[in-house]
């Protein structure tokens, strides 16, 4: 269950960010060829988050569509799983998106 | 545990009753669609029942800011298994990222390396399984020194598993490192350990569409062990479709053709080995 671990380092990074500020909303990206389900991650968070300064946080996760450019005839089209040719007949391809595993925001209680 | 690591290329997770056609989208969010494709979910409420004040959307009241991360999320692994990378290079030590599914022949075709292979090359083993030291004996039966990691319910090693194995086996200049992975063809192609190579095996007891239906693992995989080909009269395997299919996920794989138990195609495998180790070494 790989997706309790990418919680937990979702946790983990943003709590050291966010040095004792409470969170309340991370804003994730994550690749739809990245072989990280976002709904497994989502389901785990608030598990994870738990006894942190990110506890009932909101988790955003920005889905990103897998992207290629064929490098026989340099069509860019969308991926929508590993193994896909371009409609040319060729499986060379330079893989631009999809892999994405980032923490993009976090959004914290302003100190007054 | 792994019921949530089917990660196929779907959105979501299904079910299908074969027996009745039934699809069940697994779905235990709380999730909003907004207009420009970003979701936006809550964990379920249920889990913590009284834990978590109930909320909306997180939008409440007083200042709040929001700062920029734009962090890897596996940033911390990345950056030990940087450092064991580092580490292995100091001393030319290749090491071999082994995965494969249960019982392809991982344990088996280690053995009979290290008996052979072995008399010629320093062979050290960290060896992954949820439990038991079962495999740890075999490989330390067999003649190499050899660290058992259990990964309790974890489904697969990381970079800090290695780093420790690292630590108690010191392996020796110029040996080759064999990191036994937990027998998983999902989690572990997502977690840089430090390798140089990652070794997929594929038995042909398995089915030859198996590269496309776990593309994660052949797709970071360097080289494709087809395994147990002395029962190939027994199977419908056809290895020439299992290479097609690896290629159309990983067009630069490579593949050989093994039987740990008859030991054909081994010596091609201690070849390829031999040649990868070589290849750290100072020119002489």
């Amino acid at each position: 269950m790989h997706e309790l671990g990418i919680s937990r380092n979702i946790v983990a990074i943003v709590a050291e960010a966010a040095a004792g500020r409470r969170v309340r909303r991370v804003t994730v990206e994550i690749g739809k060829l990245s072989g990280i389900l976002a709904d497994a991650v989502a389901f785990c968070f608030e598990a994870a988050a738990h006894g942190t300064v990110l506890e009932g946080a909101a988790l955003e996760i920005v889905e990103i569509d897998g992207r290629a450019r064929c490098l026989s005839c340099g069509a860019e089209f969308t991926v929508p799983s590993w193994g896909i040719a371009c409609a040319c007949g060729s499986a060379r391809l330079a893989h631009l998106a999809g892999e994405e595993l980032k923490i993009k925001t976090m959004e914290i209680d302003e100190v007054h | 545990m792994c019921g949530v690591c089917g990660c196929d290329d779907e959105a979501s997770a299904t079910a299908l009753n074969l027996q009745t056609g039934r699809m069940i989208v697994l779905d235990p969010q709380h999730e909003h669609v907004h207009a420009d494709g970003t979701r936006h979910s809550h964990p379920p409420h249920r889990l913590h029942p009284g834990s978590l004040p109930a909320r909306s959307h997180g939008h409440e009241p007083g200042a709040s800011t929001i700062i920029d991360i734009e962090t890897r999320i596996l940033a911390k692994n990345d950056a030990l298994a940087s450092a064991n990378r580092d580490r292995l290079a100091s001393r030319n030590v290749l090491s071999i990222n082994l995965m494969s599914g249960p019982g392809a022949g991982k344990t088996t075709l280690l053995e009979r390396t290290i008996r052979e292979l072995g008399q010629a090359t320093a062979l050290f083993v960290v060896e992954g399984d949820q439990a038991t030291s079962n495999d740890g004996e075999r490989i330390r039966a067999a003649g190499a020194p050899v660290v058992q990691v259990n990964t309790g319910t974890g489904c697969h090693l990381d970079a800090e598993m290695i780093a420790k194995g690292l630590d108690e086996l010191d392996p020796c200049t110029g040996s080759i490192l064999i990191i036994e992975n937990v027998g998983n063809l999902v989690c572990p192609a997502l977690f840089d350990l430090g390798e140089h190579r990652k070794v997929a095996i594929l038995s042909v007891t398995e089915g030859d569409d198996k590269p496309l239906k776990y593309p994660h693992m052949f797709r970071a995989a360097d080289l494709m062990l087809i395994n147990k080909i002395d029962l190939l009269p027994h199977v419908d395997f056809d290895v020439n479709r299992a290479y097609a299919n690896a290629r159309a996920v990983n067009p630069g794989i490579a593949m050989l053709q093994t039987s740990a138990r008859t030991a054909e195609g081994l010596p091609q495998w201690y070849r390829w080995l031999e040649a990868e180790r070589r290849a750290l070494l100072p020119a002489s």
